[in-house]
């Protein structure tokens, strides 16, 4: 039961000529908010396209649960138990905040393409249960009066909400959050703040984010890594790593060829 | 298969293939930077010959027609990109397909209407089309002409590719279409370059054919187009090599399967297409290989 | 439960309508009926690949073909075969293939099927851009079986003397259904993982949906429909050639769905009726053209070049076409609760 949630052991990636990962490895523990953070291009989106598979790695190994999912497809790695949103909020353009939270829900409404063609009871009982189950979603998220609008007419703040919605609709252990908290205001962020914590305590998940803003993940993580240019060069507590000399130089280095 | 027949049949391979490979350059160029299949690209090539059919009808001397036909199909190629798929460079993908199959039936119906659906035949001059032997071979002359041309015009676009900045520019726009733009290239002005160098080789390859078989008619473009096509990927779209690999493979598996069984002459058409499913089944990236996410000529 | 009523009400009332003209209305009028109904099932299964899963084919006049060949194989009783089939004997087992109308429409739909999923397999699982080029080449590739295999086909003689039980109860009632499968499939998670497809395959990846598996389905329920449009035709039009089912047929198709707007179905119904309307009323620009008292000539293809305009017009000015990717019912609806 302590075995990490999370190993990520001895990951290289290489594009070409191009080492985007140097032999990184780092455990997360079952409900933690981990946080992965580091300056631009240090490769925090490359690890999690590892995780999700839409990238196999050179060399080193995924462990989730103790199962190696390394290389396994991504549609896949969601039935494991692993759901992510993405740095550019990627929702379906021509579908309503209600129908893409109820894509998250898909695996749950197991009828056949038949019952759904005869409609057959037991499609009614499956679209009843997940619509009911988005519609907590929708309430936690306190967005429900935008069910049935289209996903993008929502403020950004919201429709990173739906997006988070929607990966907790696939039932997940382990969340990955990429850069969740990129373009809100300081009122979005707390909001947002409060609201992974509470889907957190709720859900019993995991959390695993990437995130730039440095305030958002002191007030988030329990622990986090710290990449610069693909390679591990810091791992703790959050406090620690703003005194942490390598840490700010990565930092400053990255304003000064930003 | 004696020996005269092999290599009879050896040059008509090349002479096909050939055809095959100036079209198919067209396809690779254009899906390597604007990642579309330009179904219009084969009613290019008949553009191409119907220009210069057009064009000796009216008494132009053949060189000049020529020219002509290679100059105006050109012109349409640029024209297509700038009224058609240019104002749709961010539209969803489908969009642009659709329109490109738009294009392609306009220009098939439009050059029906004005030279009717009935082939013609092509008048080319008595130096392409003598006959001369070897042996017991007996070839129009035009079956070593061609593939000669097409090896040199080949050599002009590897170098254009290769050693001008025009050429890199495109090979870059290929592999980071944005970082291009973020660098200050034109990419509009490279793309209508692409879309030129395109079709004036289908043009070129649609006067070949024209030569080769000497009627032509509106829908001549779309089987051989889609011919080319299959050649492309066989080698590898988005490679230029690939291309005329893919060209002279299709070209001489054509020949040669039909020459040693005459019985499954009705299918010569298919064998592209098979090849097409081969390679999507097997091997997606084609003879040369190149993974078109971190696309190169 | 307003819902129910409604849609009850207009299914009957379409029935209606249906037994009531072939009763009563002229064969003229009944031919363009049977027409238009034809090819609403063929658009509407179109929709379903192209427009609701944005995946870009070229299929329908080739699964059109295969679903005529195998009702017309199946309906055409042995010996009427032997005496058609002029070029050389036919092939055993097409004397012994006989059904009835129904399973015979049925399996020139499970046939197209069939093909469906097989060609599936290389073009799914690589790039989605080649769908479009297999799809047309495919469609050469039928006519060329169809031509080169006369003792399966009759070869370019085509068959004739089909058995015509193609009636508008027949046609109409298949469109109805049709329709109303394809609704079905929309207001599903099928259909709205076919959306997320379209919308942005990473996402509805990496939101756990096998975006091969769902393709797949679309793809075979398209051709398993196009299929059946073919038997119909086939049945109505009781003769068949390989040059009928070229790529203007595909063409035509493609112009309904984008004029209707992608992904909708009532929109699809509703350009299906403006553009076979549009094939009929310019048909005059074929003929001989008089402009100013002078005879220009006969130009066929005339009509096709306006025809192909107007598709890059719409394509280029007005993408979402008449209903966007709405069905006509969702502008009713009230905005949210």
């Amino acid at each position: 039961m302590n075995d990490p949630i999370l190993k990520i052991e001895n990951i290289t990636m290489q594009f070409g000529g191009v080492t985007a990962i140097k032999e990184l490895s780092f455990e997360v523990k079952r409900g933690q908010i981990y946080g992965l953070i580091g300056p631009n291009g240090a490769g925090k989106t490359t690890i999690f396209n590892i995780i999700t598979g839409n990238l196999t790695p050179t060399k080193g190994f995924v462990f989730f649960e103790n199962e190696d999912i390394t290389g396994t497809k991504p549609n896949k790695v969601v039935y494991k138990g692993i759901a992510r949103t993405f740095q550019n909020i990627r929702l379906f353009k021509s579908m309503s905040v209600l129908e893409n939270i109820l894509i998250g829900f898909d695996a749950q409404a197991n009828y056949s393409y038949f019952e759904a063609i005869l409609r057959l009871p037991r499609f009614f009982q499956k679209e009843k249960e997940i619509r009911q189950k988005a519609d907590e979603l929708l309430k936690i998220f306190g967005i429900e009066e935008f069910a049935n609008t289209n996903a993008t007419a929502l403020s950004y703040g919201n429709q990173r909400k739906v997006e988070i919605a929607r990966a907790l609709a696939t039932n997940p252990k382990l969340l990955l959050l990429d850069e969740p908290a990129a373009g809100m205001n300081p009122n979005e962020t707390a909001e947002l703040s409060e609201i992974i914590h509470k889907i957190k305590k709720d859900f019993d998940l995991t959390i695993l984010l990437i995130e730039h803003d440095m305030k958002f993940v002191n007030a988030m993580c329990d622990k986090l890594t710290v990449l610069d240019y693909g390679a591990k060069i810091f791992e703790g507590k959050p406090a620690d790593a703003i005194v942490n000399e390598k840490v700010i130089s990565a930092y400053l280095g990255d304003f000064n060829h930003a | 298969m004696n020996l005269d027949i092999f290599l009879q049949q050896l040059v008509n391979g090349a002479s096909l293939g050939s055809m095959y490979a100036l079209i198919a350059i067209g396809y690779t160029m254009v899906y390597g930077v604007l990642r579309l299949i330009n179904f219009a690209h084969g009613d290019i090539m008949m553009v191409g010959a119907f220009l210069t059919f057009f064009a000796t009808s009216a008494g132009i001397p053949f060189e000049v027609a020529v020219l002509i036909g290679i100059v105006g199909s050109a012109i349409i190629g640029i024209l297509t990109d700038k009224i058609a798929y240019k104002p749709l460079r961010d539209a969803p993908k489908i969009s642009l397909l659709i329109t490109a199959i738009g294009i392609s039936f306009f220009l098939e119906n439009l050059f029906t209407v004005l030279f009717g659906s009935t082939p013609k035949a092509f008048k080319a001059p008595e130096y392409l089309t003598k006959i001369f032997h070897l042996g017991n071979i007996y070839l129009p002359i035009s079956v070593i002409i061609i593939p000669t041309v097409t090896l040199l015009i080949l050599a002009i676009v590897l170098w254009i590719l290769y050693k001008t900045k025009y050429g890199m520019a495109i090979r870059a726009l290929a592999f980071d279409i944005q970082t291009v733009k973020l660098m200050g290239i034109d990419a509009d002005r490279i793309i209508m370059i692409v879309f030129m160098i395109g079709s004036a080789l289908a043009a070129i390859g649609g006067v070949f054919y024209a030569v080769s078989y000497p009627s032509i008619d509106p829908l001549m473009g779309i089987i051989v187009g889609l011919k080319a096509f299959a050649a492309a990927v066989l080698g590898g779209i988005g490679s230029v090599g690939g291309a005329v690999v893919g060209g002279f493979i299709l070209g001489f598996t054509e020949i040669f399967v039909v020459a040693m069984f005459p019985e499954l002459g009705g299918y010569k058409d298919a064998f592209a297409f098979f090849f097409l499913i081969l390679v999507l089944l097997f091997k997606p990236t084609g003879i040369m290989g190149q993974d078109l996410e971190r696309g190169r000529f | 439960m307003k819902k129910i009523v409604r849609n009850i009400v207009l299914i009957v009332a379409t029935l209606l309508f249906i037994l009531y003209a072939q009763k009563h209305f002229d064969s003229y009028t009944l031919s363009i009926l049977n027409n238009i109904a034809i090819f609403a099932i063929l658009a509407l299964s179109y929709n379903l690949i192209n427009g609701v899963t944005g995946q870009f084919s070229l299929e329908p006049n080739g699964f059109v073909a295969i679903g005529a060949y195998f009702t017309a194989i199946l309906l055409l009783p042995a010996d009427t075969k032997v005496d058609m089939f002029a070029l050389v004997d036919p092939a055993p087992i097409i004397l012994q293939m006989k059904a009835q109308f129904l399973p015979a429409i049925i399996i020139g739909g499970i046939a197209a099927s069939l093909v469906a999923l097989l060609l599936s397999f290389p073009v799914f699982r690589v790039r989605g851009d080649y769908l479009a080029i297999v799809t047309l080449g495919f469609g050469f590739i039928i006519r060329i079986f169809a031509i080169n295999n006369p003792a399966y086909t009759n070869g370019a003689m085509g068959l004739n003397d089909i058995p015509s039980n193609a009636n508008f109860i027949w046609i109409g009632s298949i469109a109805l259904l049709t329709f109303i499968v394809m609704l079905h499939i929309i207001y599903s998670k099928f259909g709205r993982a076919m959306k997320s497809v379209r919308d942005d395959e990473d996402a509805a990846t990496a939101m756990g949906i096998n975006t091969f598996k769902i393709k797949t389905y679309a793809f075979m329920t398209s051709a398993f429909f196009e299929g059946l449009g073919g038997g119909l035709l086939a049945s109505m039009l009781t003769t068949i050639t390989p040059d009928q089912f070229s790529f203007l047929l595909t063409f035509q198709l493609l112009i309904i769905i984008v004029l209707g707007g992608l992904g909708s179905m009532s929109g699809a119904l509703i350009a299906t009726i403006l553009v076979m309307g549009g094939m009929e009323w310019l048909r005059f620009l074929d003929d001989n053209i008089i402009l100013f008292g002078k005879d220009f000539g006969a130009h066929p293809g005339i009509r096709m070049v306006v025809f192909s305009i107007l598709l890059i017009i719409m394509m280029l000015f007005a993408r979402k076409g008449i209903l966007g990717d709405k069905e006509l019912f969702d502008y009713f609806k009230k905005k949210s609760k």
